[in-house]
């Protein structure tokens, strides 16, 4: 039984190297307010406050908020790449983070080369591997391409690679942000048929998105997130009313209706 | 548009994690112990990565990783020459000595630079997953053998051409081997929280290095300077005692308990200072970057 349970999660980001950082992310900080110092009077952001989230297996949990409203902070701390400042967070059960089409890929090895280190990371045996690498130049369809530096493959080729390498090995708890529902049109179909056979093998979905229409197709649960805190937990159709403009909401229902 | 068939995936291997921000001095040190357990079970990851770097530095020209003994080799043929020449000394007593010293110095003076860079150089990795931290100084650690292997052909060829043969000292090169593998390690993890910190430490640590590399005999044999006995910089400085425990028993001369005693006694710090700073700051690395 996979299983998420965070209580009571802040997440505090330190302004240490200010000027280095994303000014995109210093400026969403600063127009929403959160610029705060800590109790040493060290500027912080305040990414996230007293988060208290329940996941259990069959669990659809859509993300929706503004720009900086934490979710992809929430979602980097459910993956564990970030450890909380207070709180606890506990998660029982593969986690597969699909965060950034990048997916810490080394841009200067070649194709094939990441994904046999994705491979070794996640502990496969040679064969297995070169399974992996079978599956992934299929399914991406960039068989030559994978002979060659990272780097030289355009953006599309990356979310293509990127997207193949994370869902070539079957977890429990899926974490997805939005990018991955940005590709080209002809791959969208063959990944959304792959992301929901996943998601269907996945016992805990959670994806970040603006998009109503996918909130109504993939979730039955839906956290809206404001400045940092839960402002509203409950079924997609609870929320995105309350969320979105009226006229906003009729659409999607009726664009979510129709594609079913 | 064909859909193609795929092998069914293969399910990851399950596990429970439980990162808590609410850490006692035990939970602080269990997460840091798993976290370098885990880079142990990691090991055949820590290897490629480690061969991709050296690959990779060397992609495209066609000696490869082999300019790494060809640079060694001019480099410590010229110095020979030159020193041989201003310090009065033959070239067959002297060869040996800098060709040993340099290949040494330069494998410790890299771990201290790349230990540097060691988090800082892997944001893309740190922020995609969660990877365990010390991987990353394992693989500077790595790496660097694997330059180290390179560049020690040129010492056994500079022996082989002078016809020397380390002698009984040489089981000595075990612990001493050892004890740098484990120093080189706590090295980068000290650094590179450091370095993620605090971004102006890595131009010091270079400037320090640089004054280490004049103070430490390393083109100077501490032969040249025995009249006037143990002189301060090689009572005060670590690297001494630490090159002379893998270089003295290489050159057949005999090393006394002294320096292995402080060699293990400033191993021993470092290793505490290494603890208490990875303890405490595993976590934070990540938002530092």
């Amino acid at each position: 039984m996979a299983h998420i349970s965070i209580q009571n999660v802040s997440v505090d980001f330190p302004l240490y190297h200010a000027e280095s950082r994303s000014l995109k992310k210093t400026l969403f900080a600063v127009a929403s307010g959160r610029i705060k110092e800590d109790s040493h009077h060290r500027p912080v952001v305040e990414a996230l406050r007293h988060v208290s989230i329940d996941l259990k297996s069959g669990d659809r949990l859509g993300l929706i908020g503004a720009n900086g409203a934490g979710k992809t902070t929430l979602l980097r701390c459910m993956a564990g790449i970030y450890e909380p400042f207070s709180g606890d967070i506990a998660t029982q059960g593969a986690v597969t983070a699909l965060l950034d089409p990048g997916q810490g890929m080394n841009p200067e090895l070649t194709g094939r080369e990441n994904i046999m280190l994705r491979g070794l990371f996640n502990g496969l045996t040679p064969s297995q591997i070169a399974q992996l690498q079978a599956d992934v130049a299929t399914f991406s369809e960039l068989s030559q391409f994978l002979e060659l530096p990272v780097r030289t493959y355009s953006s599309g080729m990356v979310v293509r690679l990127g997207f193949a390498l994370a869902t070539a090995m079957k977890p429990q708890i899926l974490l997805m942000d939005e990018w991955i529902l940005a590709g080209d049109a002809s791959f969208m179909t063959k990944a959304r048929h792959r992301l929901e056979t996943m998601v269907r093998g996945a016992e805990i979905l959670v994806l970040s998105t603006h998009s109503p229409v996918i909130i109504m197709q993939w979730c039955n649960r839906v956290i809206w997130m404001d400045r940092g805190r839960v402002k509203a937990d409950g079924t997609p159709e609870e929320i995105l009313s309350a969320y979105l403009p009226p006229d906003q909401f009729s659409h999607a229902m009726a664009v979510a209706a129709v594609s079913v | 548009m064909t859909d193609t068939p795929s092998p069914e995936p293969a399910p990851l291997p399950a596990s429970y994690q439980l990162v808590s921000a609410n850490r006692s001095f035990a939970q602080r040190a269990a997460m840091a112990l798993a976290d370098i357990s885990q880079t142990i079970s990691l090991w055949r990851l820590v290897w490629t990565l480690s061969v991709f770097d050296i690959r990779l530095r060397y992609r495209g020209s066609v000696l490869g990783p082999l300019w790494l003994t060809l640079s060694t080799a001019v480099m410590i043929v010229a110095l020979g020459f030159l020193y041989s020449q201003l310090f009065h000394i033959s070239l067959t007593d002297f060869l040996p000595f800098i060709s040993l010293s340099l290949v040494l110095w330069t494998f410790l003076s890299t771990i201290v630079a790349e230990g540097c860079l060691c988090f800082t150089g892997q944001e893309a990795m740190l922020r995609a997953m969660r990877m365990p931290l010390s991987m990353h100084a394992a693989r500077v650690v790595i790496r660097n053998v694997f330059v180290l292997g390179h560049n020690i052909l040129v010492v056994v060829l500079v022996f082989a051409i002078m016809r020397l043969l380390p002698g009984k000292y040489i089981f000595l090169e075990i612990p001493a081997f050892a004890l740098w593998m484990i120093d080189a390690f706590a090295t980068c993890l000290i650094l590179g929280v450091f370095c993620a910190r605090f971004r102006d430490v890595p131009p010091i640590v270079t400037s320090v290095m640089q004054i280490a590399f004049f103070v430490t005999p390393v083109i100077w044999s501490p032969a040249l300077i025995q009249h006037r006995g143990r002189i301060f910089l090689e009572t005060w400085n670590p690297m001494f005692d630490l090159l002379d425990i893998i270089r003295a028993p290489l050159l057949n001369t005999p090393i006394s308990g002294t320096i292995w005693m402080i060699a293990l006694g400033y191993s021993t710090l470092l290793v505490l200072a290494a603890s208490y700073v990875f303890m405490r700051f595993r976590p934070r690395v990540t938002y530092w970057i």
